[in-house]
């Protein structure tokens, strides 16, 4: 047999390379944390007060729950558009059982079961019937919200039990100055990097985003992940609902408008690529963070919704266009 | 004949005549002239809007903005006719399409010339531009006693009693049709989301096509931006929201694939008339529209599950026998 | 089918050299120092093993990569191609190995697609597009509509197409890379016949083949290419086979394909009246422990559709797999796993490795759920294993979490291998696996196979290369369009009555 005459000298891992670490995608955004603190910390009153800060979490809290399981979707190859549409659902599932007399644990299962629901019919149609998600979360959000204001027509739940509301507006417990929505958000972010990071799921996940039909042909069982990464999603989408309706205290038909492109930005922007195959859940929880600073700086300053939503999506084409021409700036240089 | 039956722009047009019929039961005035004359002057933007999106999606890819693309244009025209009264209404239309075509090439430089993905491209002009609206309207209302009269008329002119808007659409209708049929560019549409390797070894340039059809589609928002403002008779800074989706929405329903590649002139105008129908239905019968969204979901998840199934890949054709037959199904 | 010789001397004016042509990729060195040129009413053969760098030359020549190193000249002046559109103008097309076009336009659009006729008032030229189309087809002798779907066809088929648009071009360099691959013999003389006519018109063929039949019937001079460089070039009169062979390898040939003599055991698996609407009908066979059993048949026959099914990623519509004396119903990978069955597929790039993750974890992708500790993954044991299997396979690369696709193709498919002996398996399929490798690796992946079937494995070798068949296997069986037409044992096999099965001539069952 003609072999070679020696076995190859192989390592087990390559050697430490610190510039290769700095030029992480999770450094730049520790770094963009850091400078975000830093200006608004000079430049606005009360940002550094810790009471205020808290008070922030709570209202990034819910989307960055939905872009924990957008995440795991997105590194497999797909997208669930319909995310905001199934907290309206839900939501209006818990406000029709709230006005039935039911309390927080009922209504809380109610949202969570509805959430379920919604993600097994994604799905479903996804995996079973092949059909590309971006196109049918895209009707599938309108059916999930179109149910919603069809019942609803122009009327508001108002009638939450207080348990209910106390369970999204109020501490974890009086002497913890958490409030619920975040620390949900910390464990469930340690959940998904366990699962993503330090689990054989997760690496199946990464190979079906990378290359879905390599994977299939190893054995990876690529159509039941994806079913039960949709059933994640909608889970995620019913605990936010469950979150914001308790901290809305009031079910509309336009209830979180807009959370699923706000998701998906908080993805982006963590460093996943939204052709699959790539990223990290530490990257996800810095860029909500930042972006929930970013946010809650610029409402300090008096600094409009809508002109924070402009500079949001400013952030996000600049944070994926600059290194794209740096790169291209640096090749040029180099072969010359 | 029968593969006429089985194509499905035909089969849409039947599903469309067959839900016309079943209305009519229940609102006789579904079958009045004037019914179908509202349809379609309801239906132009989308109708235009989608074309335009399908040119994109042809091209594997989608554009997130147009809604706000449609805003920013349109507030731009009624600021600029605001300010000077004796400004020509076409002037301002023209006005229109060329803002909505620099942000559309804006998109298009970027998905391009940086190779970012259009969902995240779009996605984030959709926010900018819709901010760019807020910031020039200062928050405010144009108003119709803001507007010269001949602004105002100019989608509403009836001729031969159907409002000039929906000629316009008619005539956009007609510059798609032999855009994607006769023209090179067109069809290399087709080839670029076909496939985009064999586009590349037969010299086609993926980036020029991509900027040009995103400058299309930035052009036609910014054309029913003007038209929108001057027909509804007021620029709202948070006017179209939301709508894109309607617009892809159309596109899939009308047989147009999210993979690139497939996707006709008459499927998208197809997808257009379903939606519109649904709504003037509803509208009819119920004298509101709150089930409009949730009936157009189903409608969108059902028409993605029928592209999905012939999409999907039969098996290789190999023994001879499978081969005659599909060879035999598919001649025209 | 004798060839049009240039009997005259040489046009003194080639219409395309080529100096001193580097190309480098991370990790691997594809063109080093190449020469070559092509001279008009000539065909030029270029010879080589896979790896030896033509396919990376075909894609410079064509545009799409821009050579680290080298001059091009055409007719004298020197060019450089920023893009496949500067190449197609300058008149060089190519006909490629697996046919790259658009199955969701027609024929006629196909062969025009990138260089549309318009009429004087811009407009695209439908009619023409029609009527030239049909010329070009019935000049080829192609039984396709122009109307047709490109979908609806066939390989060779596809073939016909991508020679129309080589033709509709009025292209004066020609390349053919492998063109002869899904061709039955028939098509073969046609295209023989397509290429004497190119000739004619004066027009410089670049014919890129491993078949030294082919080669001695069309080419006026050759070139041979190996680990990237050239190393000979002459007048294929000047030249024989054994030559062309010694340069192409380097090393004195008989040594390729070690065939180690193996007690065979008992029967393993029977696959009974296997079938499926589309792909393959009626297959039937055994397969018996120790023993490699070849698949031979021209490109698209139907070999890896059955293989695919046996694996459990196609469903077939009837038929009966047994394993071990067993019925078995395989409806995942999962299953086929579970029952002992690895196929390793033709495809690397797109099947068989996943590009962008690192040598651990594509070697342990197929059995990642046993090297846990608890819930979690321990990497540690995927290291033993990685290790342990890389070193038996001499995997060469810098450390075990390289990205694979920075590793040569030779070491990528020892990978595959390895991710599938990782499963331990009883049953292994491999299916065209030393395509686009290097000579080396080439050698040594037969050697693995050998090895494996003394140490008892059953093996199934899906192969359209003759030598690499005949030589490795202990019975070979031959398919042709989705159908078994021959079953030949290893003693009583002879390269004609093989070749002749799998085109499906008359008379051919062995």
């Amino acid at each position: 047999m003609s072999a070679p005459a020696q076995r190859y000298q192989v390592a087990d891992r390559p050697p430490f390379n610190l510039t290769d670490l700095l030029l992480r995608w999770e450094v730049l955004l520790i770094a963009l944390l850091v400078l975000v603190v830093a200006i608004n910390g000079w430049a606005t009153p009360n940002f550094l007060d810790f009471y205020n800060m808290t008070d922030a979490t709570q209202v990034f809290s819910e989307k960055a729950i939905l872009a924990l399981a957008m995440a795991l979707l997105i590194i497999a190859r797909e997208i669930d558009l319909s995310v905001a549409a199934i907290i309206a659902l839900a939501s209006l599932a818990m406000g029709y059982c709230a006005t039935q007399g039911f309390h927080a644990p009922v209504l809380i299962c109610v949202g969570l079961g509805v959430g379920m629901l919604c993600g097994m019919l994604n799905g479903f149609l996804v995996t079973r019937l092949n059909a590309p998600s971006i196109a049918l979360t895209i009707g599938t959000m309108s059916l999930y919200r179109g149910i919603a204001r069809g019942v609803l027509k122009d009327q508001t739940y108002t009638q939450y039990p207080p348990d209910f509301q106390s369970f999204g507006q109020d501490y974890v417990t009086s002497s913890v100055p958490i409030y619920m929505s975040f620390l949900l958000f910390l464990v469930l972010a340690g959940v998904a990097a366990l699962v993503l990071h330090a689990m054989p799921v997760g690496r199946k996940i990464m190979a079906s985003g990378n290359n879905p039909v390599a994977a299939r042909f190893s054995g990876v069982p690529v159509d039941r992940i994806r079913f039960l990464l949709f059933v994640a999603s909608g889970l995620a989408a019913g605990l936010a609902s469950v979150l914001l309706t308790a901290r809305l205290g009031s079910t509309r038909p336009d209830i979180a408008s807009g959370f699923e492109l706000e998701a998906v930005t908080i993805v982006v922007l963590g460093g996943v690529s939204i052709l699959g195959g790539s990223g990290t859940i530490g990257g996800v929880v810095l860029a909500a963070i930042v972006l929930g600073l970013v946010q809650f700086g610029l409402s300090l300053n008096n600094v409009t919704g809508i002109e924070i939503s402009v500079m949001i999506g400013a952030l996000l084409i600049g944070a994926i266009a600059l290194p794209i021409i740096v790169r291209r700036l640096l090749g040029r240089s180099s072969t010359h | 004949m029968k593969s006429l039956l089985q194509q499905r722009e035909t089969v849409l047009a039947l599903i469309i005549v067959a839900m016309g019929v079943a209305v009519s039961f229940w609102a006789p005035n579904f079958l009045a002239v004037k019914n179908f004359v509202d349809i379609a002057t309801d239906t132009s933007f989308l109708t235009m809007m989608a074309l335009a999106q399908m040119t994109v999606i042809l091209t594997r890819g989608i554009d997130l903005s147009v809604a706000s693309t449609l805003a920013c244009s349109g507030m731009a025209a009624a600021l600029i006719g605001k300010a000077d009264l004796a400004l020509p209404a076409l002037l301002l239309v023209f006005i229109g399409i060329a803002v909505g075509g620099v942000l559309g090439m804006l998109n298009g430089l970027l998905v391009a010339a940086l190779g970012i993905p259009p969902i995240v491209v779009t996605l984030g002009t959709m926010l900018v531009f819709r901010g760019l609206t807020f910031m020039i309207a200062q928050g405010k209302w144009v108003h119709d006693y803001e507007m010269s009269s001949s602004f105002l008329a100019l989608p509403n002119v009836p001729i031969l009693g159907v409002p000039m808007l929906v000629w316009i659409a008619l005539i956009v209708i007609a510059l798609f049709y032999v855009f994607l049929s006769y023209t090179r560019t067109g069809r290399m549409l087709y080839a670029v989301g076909g496939n985009p390797l064999a586009a590349r070894y037969v010299g086609i340039s993926v980036a020029r096509q991509q900027f040009i059809v995103y400058a299309i589609s930035g052009a036609v928002a910014g054309l029913c931006g003007v038209l929108w403002v001057s027909h509804f008779g007021t620029a709202t800074p948070d006017g179209a929201v939301s709508f894109e989706l309607q617009v892809v929405a159309a596109c899939v329903i009308g047989g147009v694939s999210v993979a690139g590649g497939v996707g006709t002139v008459a499927g998208a105008v197809l997808g257009t008339l379903f939606l519109g129908v649904i709504e003037n239905a509803l509208s009819l019968i119920n004298g509101s529209s709150h089930w409009q969204m949730a009936i157009a979901g189903l409608a969108i998840v059902t028409a993605v599950i029928i592209n999905a199934r012939s999409e999907r890949t039969v098996g290789k054709l190999i023994l001879p026998e499978a081969r005659r037959a599909a060879l035999k199904g598919s001649a025209r | 089918m004798a060839a049009i010789r240039s009997t005259s001397p040489p046009d003194p004016q080639p219409l395309l050299t080529l100096r001193g042509i580097a190309k480098r990729f991370p990790g691997v060195v594809a063109l080093d120092g190449v020469e070559l040129s092509l001279y008009p009413g000539q065909v030029t053969a270029l010879v080589g093993e896979n790896g030896a760098g033509k396919s990376t030359l075909v894609k410079i020549l064509t545009g799409l990569y821009v050579p680290d190193e080298g001059q091009i000249e055409v007719d004298g002046k020197e060019v450089t191609f920023a893009s496949p559109r500067e190449a197609w103008a300058a008149g060089i097309t190519a006909i490629h190995q697996e046919t790259v076009m658009f199955d969701d336009l027609s024929v006629a659009e196909n062969i025009f697609m990138g260089h549309m006729p318009v009429a004087a008032s811009g407009a695209v030229d439908w009619a023409t597009i029609q009527a030239r189309s049909k010329d070009l087809l019935k000049r080829i002798d192609a039984d396709v509509a122009p109307t047709a779907p490109l979908r609806s066809l066939g390989v060779a088929q596809k073939h016909q197409v991508e020679i129309a648009r080589a033709l509709s071009h009025d292209s004066r360099i020609v390349i053919m890379d492998e063109p002869t691959a899904a061709l039955s013999r028939h098509e073969i003389d046609d295209l023989y016949r397509i290429i004497n006519q190119l000739k004619a018109e004066g027009r410089a063929i670049l014919f890129i083949s491993h078949k030294f039949d082919e080669i001695f019937a069309v080419a006026d001079r050759w070139t041979v290419f190996r680990d990237g460089t050239h190393v000979g070039a002459g007048w294929i009169a000047e030249v024989d086979q054994a030559t062309l062979v010694r340069l192409m390898v380097g090393r004195p040939v008989d040594q390729v394909f070690p065939k180690v003599p193996v007690k065979i055991g008992d029967e393993i698996m029977q696959v009974e009246g296997l079938s499926h609407p589309t792909e393959f009908d009626d297959i039937s066979f055994t397969l018996r422990s120790g023993e490699i059993l070849g698949f031979y048949g021209l490109v698209g026959a139907g070999r890896s559709e059955v293989m695919q099914a046996l694996f459990g990623l196609t469903t077939p519509s009837r038929g009966r797999i047994r394993i071990s004396g067993k019925s078995v119903l395989i409806r995942s990978p999962q299953d086929a796993i579970r029952e002992g069955i690895a196929y390793v597929p033709e495809d690397r790039q797109m099947q068989g490795a996943v590009l962008p993750l690192g040598i651990r974890q594509n070697t342990t992708l197929a059995m990642v759920d046993k090297l846990t500790r608890g819930l979690f993954s321990a990497p540690t044991k995927e290291r033993d294993v990685t290790r342990r299997l890389g070193q038996k396979l001499f995997v060469k690369a810098a450390n075990w979490e390289q990205r694979l696709g920075d590793l040569s193709g030779g070491n990528q498919q020892k990978v595959v291998i390895a991710k599938w002996l990782a499963t331990q398996p009883r049953i292994l399929i491999v299916d065209e696996p030393t395509k686009g490798i290097d000579v080396g690796s080439k050698a040594a992946v037969h050697g693995f196979i050998s090895e494996l079937a003394a140490e008892g494995l059953a093996v199934i070798l899906v192969s359209s290369e003759l030598p690499e068949v005949m030589g490795m296997s202990d019975r070979i069986i031959v398919m042709q369009e989705g159908r078994i037409v021959a079953e030949v044992h290893r003693d009583r096999a002879t390269p004609e009555a093989i070749v002749a099965a799998a085109a499906g001539l008359e008379g051919a069952h062995a």
